[in-house]
């Protein structure tokens, strides 16, 4: 029997059937469905006048073709704006097909249902749509200038605009404590578009019986998304049931909802009574998904000798594409985010979110910190090279000490709560970090260079997650929780938790996720959230399951609940094994029968126990069966932390550049599974890699991406991706049972930091735009 | 001639898996879709369409190709091993233990490319050095695990095999 | 991301294929590896009516290395050709085209047809001055030199009716090194820039004649004479090269790259052709 459980890097319980080709993704499902497919606008920016279908009806197999003028009110009206903010003065969102006016590549004008998706696609290339193309505005500076509208009625392209301002402890604005300080430097600093790009793309499957609709979708939100489509299609929500399948990967992408697709789909299978499927082709998912990262920074800081931050001032533009279903999440979070480790004199931090004819913006992996932590760790290095000091011996002075937690910076965080860190211990953090770097000893040469880049990450969000849990009369426990999975393993990690919380071997526990059959209330897989608000709530499920398994128990031993206990699936009286009573039993006495369907049930039938007379079989209050639910809500997020450095090696001629070594140091409070913990920053490091030195969006002044494919849009592959050394740091988390924090995110939020720090180190050239390509570092070399 | 539209399916037998499979497809039908959606073996995936990134990737008479870049028509009557066919009879190859071993997966959606890969990559390199390997899977994206665990799993699938052999 | 509709064929002879070619006309193409046709058939950038389909055609699976070099036959794939070893700069540009999966199902032959300008194997065909036989029905097949080959980008001397049967690359003179030198974003992407050198020593061991083939810098493989005066190699390439910027890398960039990959290639194949002599 195994004992692998908290804390234990335990095999995961998903890999057998991924490994077998027995994984079921999206496309997977449903084999006799039709195909949808879309006719997607070619244009950034143009007026429809005129959608000529006719010369798709000639294909054979086409069932249908759809144009916004097809649709009902509820569907045709624009998308929900999912996350309103006050400063949100100008939110847009687009409708599910395009009613008059595209505002990006890719916005979808026409639906085609087809027998499969090679005949959707012929019948695509045969509608012929006339637009009238208006001019578009493609980059961020341009649309700040406002000289062209990408809706007619926001004004300057401005959707929002915030201000937030802490002022020191002595009551200084930001601007005074950097006019009053004895140093002062003022930069610009860009980060360029990326995207998640999962490997598997969106998706949707639906399916109608006459009476409920069943959809699958790869999303990160299985009970929002059948929320909105109970709401869009008018169904009452106990007839709508959504699945996340396996996931092939979300990294932020799949969290938006309703996707145009994701109500078209449904509709459509309902209005033709037959099986309709969408899978996203990779063409599709670069230009109708949704990218991230894009910002211009103004910073000006001001300091001390020390190299003290005293007053710190960044003013961000940000591109928020043609619309913005998700709101300012990414803007509000680099804004609050970027003060890292560090206490910081006053700070000031304002953004402007323009809207541009490109792909909307929603949150990849980091949501935001990667800008935020670049401004910051940038201008730490800065100011160490302004005062000729370590960039390590700046950072030092500046941290949070481990005596001031919890500790509030001031700022009103994403989730709309103060900012305040719960826990952490960040100069042991450096130290360990430049341990496993070798910081000390480096060894400086012409080429070779050594960058450092730390940051803090609120993870677990609020507001709630629940769990689940229930023992069957077999002595299995099934776990369920609302919230989905990309490859986090967390069938995995939550049966871990489970088994522990219960005293139940491991392999006796199943989990089911993202399923609404199985559990309807859930927020979602976002914000590196998922480990503690699920973990938390099934842990909280467990303890009631377990009380009621030892007040059960207690009945028939004859004991006190208080001297019981449960081991290996046995309940017993502490230091009386002897005296004990399988879980499988319990769960056979916790639910009174009358009918008896074999001979454990035969226990439990009304003249079989010795229940009393005077008491009703199930007590109030009680309820029949073994079975739990727990939730939790935290009163606000938890803060991990961790400090990354590389070494990089440039090229003197060629101006390749090359990371030669990786190390992180990391702490999201107690581990529950250090290998999938591990394999979570892996993954994070190597995007944050492939933003650093290979991945951007580029538009051209027309609005085109010119890099839509997997050949020019360059994701690092293994010969990429150097080794990465990892540490470890736990400091719990006080605001949960588990003492957990998210590890999700992590990998990828310092790496742009850290590879600027490098190469800068290098290069002794400023690096303050990224990503950087080999052609990049020849240009700043050449103006150097 | 006649053109495109108009053409008539062809009558197909692919050996999946050591099992002969018959399909009719039209000429254009790619691989990858005739596996996937003719022969409902779904555990090949298809990530990009255009050979980049991998995901489709199986064997033809033993060689790793990929799946979306090959005709169905074009390998009428050819040996094809998919995700599928990996595991014997007593269980799972020493590739795909080891890569669970190694935690050298997370969203599974690339695996079996990199499986189908990696498999042959052993079979002409049984004791690959580290730029062997590298270069073995350098065809193949993944985008959650960093693919550190996975050229660790490929050195441990070479052990087993070697310890079983 | 699915192909269009198209009729598929698949003669069994060489014969068959020029006649169904021939009838096709410009609405046929040819698909032998299908590495870089299906991916533009995929994505609807090339939409032809009839796939011409020579993968059945064993008797242009060859590689035959003779005396006076290496004639590669239209289904020849890539890994082949490098398992073979039958030319020194061959197999080294064999191993940077795209990645071993790519290497197992791509041909040769299908390399050159394509064209692509940043390609390596039509750096290859001219820096050494090879050539591609050219077929068609009822006419005698014609040898195409490189130089006449490759027309722009993505385009060759190949008409409509055509097929590409094999290609011939010359052997090395004694006394010759190769080398072949280029800089990629990714390990197995098209070349931002790449040169290929190839460099012939005389009887005392000095430099009697030294050519590059630069790609990426240019419409088609720019070939650089640089008779015995080697070490001119980076500003001469410098100075023929045309490059455009791209997403990728500025003009500017692949000037610098291509004096630096040529300096670098043809030091290498110095070396190596000293390594030859000694």
């Amino acid at each position: 029997m195994s004992t692998r459980l908290f804390g234990e890097p335990m095999p995961r319980r998903e890999d057998p059937r991924l490994l077998t080709g027995q994984g079921r993704y999206l496309d997977d499902l449903g084999p006799g469905a039709l195909a949808a497919a879309f006719v997607r606008s070619p244009h950034a920016h143009a007026r429809i006048r005129d959608i000529d279908v006719s010369g798709a009806l000639d294909v054979d197999g086409l069932v249908a073709v759809y144009t916004w003028e097809d649709l009902p009110e509820r569907i045709g009206r624009p998308l929900p704006l999912l996350i309103p903010h006050p400063a949100l003065t100008h939110g847009r969102t687009a409708r599910p097909l395009a009613r008059d006016v595209v505002r990006h590549v890719g916005e979808p004008v026409v639906m085609v249902v087809a027998e499969d998706r090679y005949l959707a696609e012929d019948a695509c290339a045969l509608i012929e749509v006339d637009y009238e193309v208006l001019e578009p505005v493609a980059g961020l500076e341009e649309a700040a200038r406002g000289d062209r509208l990408v809706h007619a009625d926001v004004p300057g392209n401005v959707g929002a605009h915030l201000v937030q301002e802490v002022p020191s402890a002595g009551g200084r604005s930001a601007a005074d404590a950097i006019a009053a300080a004895p140093h002062t430097l003022s930069f610009r600093l860009d980060i360029e578009r990326s995207a998640s790009m999962p490997l598997e793309g969106r998706g949707v499957y639906a399916r109608w019986d006459g009476a409920d609709l069943r959809v699958y979708s790869s999303t990160q939100t299985s009970t929002s998304v059948r929320m909105a489509i109970a709401a869009a299609l008018e169904l009452p929500l106990p007839h709508v049931e959504v699945i996340a399948p396996d996931v092939g990967g979300g990294f932020g992408v799949k969290i938006v909802h309703p996707w145009p697709e994701e109500l078209l789909v449904p509709w459509a299978a309902m209005l033709l009574g037959r099986e309709v499927k969408w899978a996203e082709d990779r063409r599709e998912h670069f230009v109708a998904a949704a990218h991230e990262r894009g910002q211009v920074h103004r910073v000006r800081v001001g300091f001390d000798d020390e190299g003290r931050v005293l007053g710190l001032d960044v003013s961000i533009l940000h591109d928020h594409g043609a619309y913005t279903p998700y709101g300012i999440i990414v803007p509000i979070v680099t804004s609050t985010q970027l003060l890292g480790p560090y206490r910081i004199g006053a700070y000031r931090v304002e953004f402007t979110a323009v809207y541009t004819n490109t792909v909307q913006v929603t949150p990849y992996r980091g949501a935001g910190r990667p800008q935020g932590v670049f401004c910051m760790e940038r201008t730490m290095d800065k100011i160490a090279r302004h005062l000729g000091k370590d960039r390590t011996e700046v950072r030092a002075a500046n941290l949070i000490r481990p005596e001031e937690f919890p500790y509030d910076q001031g700022l009103t965080f994403q989730d709309g709560r103060p900012l305040v860190y719960d826990s952490g211990d960040y100069p042991e953090m450096l130290r360990m970090i430049k341990e496993l770097i070798g910081w000390d000893s480096f060894e400086r040469a012409p080429g070779r260079g050594i960058g450092i880049g730390c940051y803090v990450e609120g993870t677990g969000v609020g507001p709630y997650e629940g769990g689940h849990v229930q023992i069957t009369s077999d002595g299995r426990v099934h776990v369920s929780t609302g919230l989905t999975s990309q490859g986090q393993g967390h069938e995995t990690a939550f049966a871990q938790i489970a088994a522990t919380e219960l005293g139940v071997p491991v392999e006796r526990v199943s989990v089911v996720t993202g399923d609404t059959r199985r559990f309807g209330y859930a927020v979602g897989t976002f914000a590196s959230r998922a480990a503690v608000m699920s973990g938390n709530a099934i842990a909280l499920a467990c303890a009631e399951v377990r009380a009621k398994a030892l007040r059960v128990a207690a009945a028939a031993l004859e004991a006190d609940p208080a001297d019981l206990t449960v081991t290996d699936g046995l309940v017993h009286v502490v230091g009386a094994p002897s005296a004990s009573i399988p879980l499988a039993t319990v769960a056979v006495l916790a639910n009174p029968l009358r009918y008896a369907f074999d001979e454990e049930t035969a226990r439990a039938t009304q003249f079989a126990g010795a229940a009393s007379p005077d008491r009703p079989p199930v007590e109030p209050g009680e309820e029949p069966g073994l079975e739990g639910r727990g939730y939790y809500s935290p009163i606000r997020s938890t803060f991990a932390a961790g400090m990354h450095a590389a070494v990089v090696e440039t090229d003197p001629e060629t101006a390749e550049i090359k990371v030669v070594r990786y190390a992180v140091v990391h702490d999201c409070g107690r581990l529950i599974n250090p290998m999938i913990v591990e394999g979570q920053i892996h993954g994070g490091v190597a995007q944050g890699i492939g933003g650093a030195l290979y991945e951007r969006m580029a538009y051209d002044g027309d609005g085109q991406l010119l890099n839509a494919s997997f050949m020019d849009f360059l994701m690092p592959y293994a010969t990429e991706i150097p080794p990465i050394e990892t540490g470890h740091l736990e400091t719990p988390s006080p605001l949960n049972p588990l003492g957990i924090k998210g590890a999700g995110e992590a990998g990828v939020i310092p790496v742009s930091a850290v590879i600027a720090s490098a190469v800068e180190d290098a290069e002794g050239i400023s690096i303050d735009r990224m990503p950087l390509s080999p052609s990049d570092l020849f240009h700043l070399r050449e103006g150097a | 001639m006649t053109d495109g539209r108009a053409a008539s399916p062809h009558e197909i037998t692919l050996v999946v898996n050591g099992v002969a499979r018959r399909a009719r497809v039209p000429g254009r039908r790619l691989l990858s879709d005739c596996l996937r959606h003719d022969l409902g073996l779904t555990g090949t995936h298809v990530g990009c369409e255009h050979g980049v990134c991998g995901c489709c990737t199986v064997l033809l008479d033993g060689e790793p190709v990929r799946s979306c870049l090959t005709l169905a028509v074009t390998v009428d009557g050819r040996d094809i091993t998919t995700v599928e066919g990996l595991a014997g009879p007593g269980g799972l190859s020493p590739v795909q233990r080891a890569f669970a071993e190694c935690h050298a997966l997370q969203c599974g959606f690339c695996t079996p490319g990199f499986l189908c890969t990696v498999t042959a990559l052993l079979r002409e390199h049984p004791t690959p050095t580290d730029e062997q390997v590298t270069e073995g899977i350098s065809g193949n994206l993944c985008r959650c695990t960093g693919y550190r665990n996975i050229v660790k799993a490929v050195h441990r699938a070479a052990e087993l095999m070697a310890e079983e052999s | 991301m699915k192909p269009p509709p198209f009729v598929h064929h698949a003669p069994r002879d060489v014969g068959e294929t020029l006649e169904i070619l021939a009838e096709a006309g410009p609405r046929g193409k040819v698909l032998a590896g299908g590495q870089s046709l299906i991916p533009m058939l995929n994505m609807r950038l090339a939409a032809p009516e009839h796939v011409i389909d020579i993968n059945r055609l064993t008797e242009l699976d060859t590689v035959e290395a003779g005396p006076g070099g290496v004639t590669v036959g239209a289904l020849a794939r890539h890994a082949r050709v490098a398992r073979a070893g039958v030319h020194p700069l061959l197999g080294q540009a064999l191993r940077l085209v795209a990645h071993p999966v790519i290497r197992n199902r791509g041909t040769v032959v299908g390399s050159l047809a394509h064209a692509d300008p940043a390609a390596e194997l039509p750096a290859v065909l001219a820096v050494l001055g090879g050539s591609v036989r050219v077929a068609r029905a009822g006419a005698a097949p014609r040898d195409v030199p490189a130089a006449e080959f490759f027309t722009g980008p993505m385009e060759s001397a190949l008409r409509p009716g055509e097929l590409a049967v094999s290609a011939h690359f010359p052997a090395l003179p004694p006394r010759t090194g190769t080398a072949f030198a280029e800089v990629s974003r990714r390990h197995g992407d098209y070349a931002l820039a790449g040169v290929c050198a190839v460099v012939t020593l005389d009887g005392d061991l000095r430099v009697a004649s030294a050519r590059l083939a630069c790609i990426g810098v240019g419409p088609v493989p720019l070939v650089v004479d640089l008779g015995a005066d080697w070490k001119s190699a980076a500003d001469a390439a410098r100075e023929r090269a045309e490059p455009d910027g791209d997403v990728h890398a500025s003009a500017a960039y692949r000037l610098h790259l291509v004096g630096v990959l040529a300096r670098k290639a043809a030091e290498r194949a110095e070396r190596t052709a000293r390594e030859a002599a000694a």
